[in-house]
């Protein structure tokens, strides 16, 4: 199994950005649109290189989501960019009606997502974006883990036909996978083989499950981790054939434990396969100010939270 | 080009369309369709360039899109008499199993429509979307839309008014529904709307008025106009005065009709008032 190791800490916006240069530079027909976050969503390049396939709406993000939906008609691929909690919760009715119902094939990519936001509080730190985006029929759910895999979402959604939702992070984190690790929506990645306890992490806790399967290694304890990137659709098959090894099982988002990967999984497992589960998630709460190691650790959501969880669940096996 | 009387006679029927649509299912929105049914006639007969059959992304020609969606009637009726689906498919209005749902939508992929609405306000938006896909692919078609002017209400239109001018989205045609009316009554006692058009001037917009957009000759005129407008500079603002209800006199003067449906008796007295034309599906 490959040893996976931190090759230098970078946002997962920033890999947001690097796939959208790359792709202002190989599709023609991507365009973007941003409502005055720029400079936050890493896009500068392909502006700089693409002016006449960027749309600045302004603060306006409701517009922006029907401007996209319109973009369509006429083959673009458009990608929208703004903080997750004003991509989602705040136009919810725009992506349902305009884009999701419409069936358009829109991107919609959010940065900031979760409580590593940090400072900016709980106004701007959704933790509820991934259960509003996967009620939507049709929507696909993306909440890649690093820079690299953030990357490479990017790159695959342009050649996916349909919504999209994609979902990445503020802070500089661990980038371990590699950097020519194929990306494949809706493929689950198998990150280290175990037997007593599977972990299915997502977004900026797949790091932290690496670290805890290590820690628990040294116990004695063999974990199982699987990365889930693509939420919805959800890799049900790679889910199944770990637990049924395993026996139990630990999921790891950073997002409210209602409506996030723990309950996706929870429901593959409750209709075919019941098995103990515990959930690494915020507990119906909203964040706060900090920075964002102090709000993981605080709301549970690191390396600690998950060993701990570990231990509880083998307990129930 | 048709001649005025071959107009006048799909204006007749598409009305009797209408109030036999909503009539049989006991539901849908006569009013505002019959007060724009002149509008969408001109509009798919005199003035957009349409390429015959559909398709969605719409290159090559003129595009509409309706952001009102409770007017479906009048929208469905229009695109089956312009031949976009058979007429007959008007009978399943709003029934299972139809691709004719309440509000318009691309989920059953009824041809003529390309994006789904109902939920107010959305409309401009998505409109602008297009027209600016029409100046990225060079293809130098106009993009039309209609809207309620009680959906003037829904902020995400003011974001759009404001973007629209800001980059000079000048192969927009937005046309304004201006019937004075909305569900609760009035929209000058609902929420007063001001002066639509001053307001869409000082957005930026350029803007025509539309006197009576119940009289054919009038709206061919002001649309005509408005294409020539197109292409300076600014987006265009038609804002048309329409009467809810037109051409059948109880459901005029009143907002009673804008989401019920006439009732047997009352079918019979519209459609005496609108005789049969070019032949009820």
């Amino acid at each position: 199994m490959t040893k996976y190791t931190d090759q230098g800490k970078q946002d997962t916006r920033s890999g947001f950005g690097a796939g959208m240069t790359e792709l202002g530079r190989t599709n023609p027909n991507v365009v973007a649109l941003c409502a005055d976050l720029v400079g936050s969503l890493k896009i500068q390049t392909f502006i700089d290189e693409n002016p006449e396939r960027f749309f600045q709406v302004g603060i306006a993000e409701a517009n922006m989501m029907g401007i996209a939906a319109g973009l369509t008609i006429g083959g673009k691929i458009p990608f929208t960019g703004t903080f997750a909690n004003f991509s989602t919760g705040r136009v919810y009715d725009q992506i349902r009606q305009s884009i999701a119902y419409s069936d358009k094939n829109v991107k919609i990519c959010a940065s900031h997502a979760g409580i590593t936001l940090g400072e900016d509080g709980a106004t701007h730190q959704i933790l509820e974006d991934i259960g509003l985006m996967k009620m939507l029929p049709g929507m696909t759910v993306i909440n890649p883990c690093d820079f690299n895999q953030t990357k490479a979402a990017t790159l695959a959604i342009a050649e996916h036909h349909g919504p999209v939702y994609l979902r990445f992070g503020r802070p500089k984190v661990a980038n371990f996978t590699p950097v020519d690790q194929k990306f494949e929506i809706g493929k689950a990645l198998l990150l280290n083989e175990g037997k007593d306890v599977t972990i299915i992490a997502t977004g900026h806790l797949v790091w932290q499950s690496l670290i805890a399967a290590e820690n628990l290694e040294n116990q004695g304890i063999s974990a199982e981790v699987i990365n889930i990137h693509t939420i919805k659709p959800l890799d049900d098959k790679a889910i199944l054939d770990s637990v049924k090894k395993t026996g139990c099982v630990v999921t790891a988002e950073e997002h409210n434990f209602l409506g996030g990967l723990g309950e996706s999984v929870s429901r593959v497992l409750a209709s075919h396969y019941p098995t103990p589960q515990e959930f690494v998630a915020t507990q119906d709460t909203f964040g706060e100010s900090g920075t964002p190691d102090q709000l993981m650790d605080k709301y549970g959501l690191n390396n600690k939270a998950i060993e701990s969880a570990v231990l509880k669940v083998l307990k129930r096996k | 080009m048709a001649n005025t009387q071959e107009l006048q006679d799909i204006v007749i029927q598409v009305r009797r369309d209408i109030l036999r649509m909503v009539h049989k299912v006991n539901s849908g929105h006569p009013g505002g369709s019959l007060g724009c049914t002149e509008f969408f006639v001109a509009l798919y007969h005199e003035i957009m360039d349409l390429k015959d059959g559909f398709d969605m992304d719409g290159k090559d020609e003129d595009l509409f899109f309706l952001s009102n969606g409770h007017i479906s009637p009048v929208f469905y009726s229009v695109l089956a008499r312009k031949g976009y689906f058979p007429v007959e498919e008007l009978n399943t209005f709003r029934l299972i199993d139809s691709r004719l749902q309440g509000h318009p939508t691309t989920h059953e992929g009824l041809p003529g429509v390309r994006v789904a609405s109902g939920s107010l306000g959305q409309g401009m938006s998505v409109a602008i979307g297009a027209a600016l896909a029409k100046k990225l692919n060079g293809d130098d078609h106009l993009v039309y839309s209609l809207h309620g002017d009680g959906e003037l209400q829904e902020g995400q239109n003011w974001e759009a008014i404001m973007y629209a001018a800001g980059n000079n989205v000048d192969n927009l045609i937005a046309t304004i529904d201006l019937n004075g009316q909305q569900i609760d009554g009035a929209t000058k006692d609902v929420l007063p709307l001001g002066d639509v058009a001053e307001k869409f001037r000082v957005f930026g917009w350029d803007v025509l008025e539309i006197e009576n957009g119940n009289d054919l000759a009038q709206v061919i005129a002001g649309l005509n106009e408005a294409k020539n407008r197109t292409g300076k500079g600014k987006p265009v603002c038609v804002v048309m005065t329409t009467m809810m209800g037109n051409g059948v006199d109880f459901m005029m003067h009143t907002h009673a009709w804008h989401g019920k449906a006439p009732n047997d008796e009352q079918l019979e007295t519209a459609l005496a008032q609108n005789p049969e034309t070019l032949g009820d599906y």
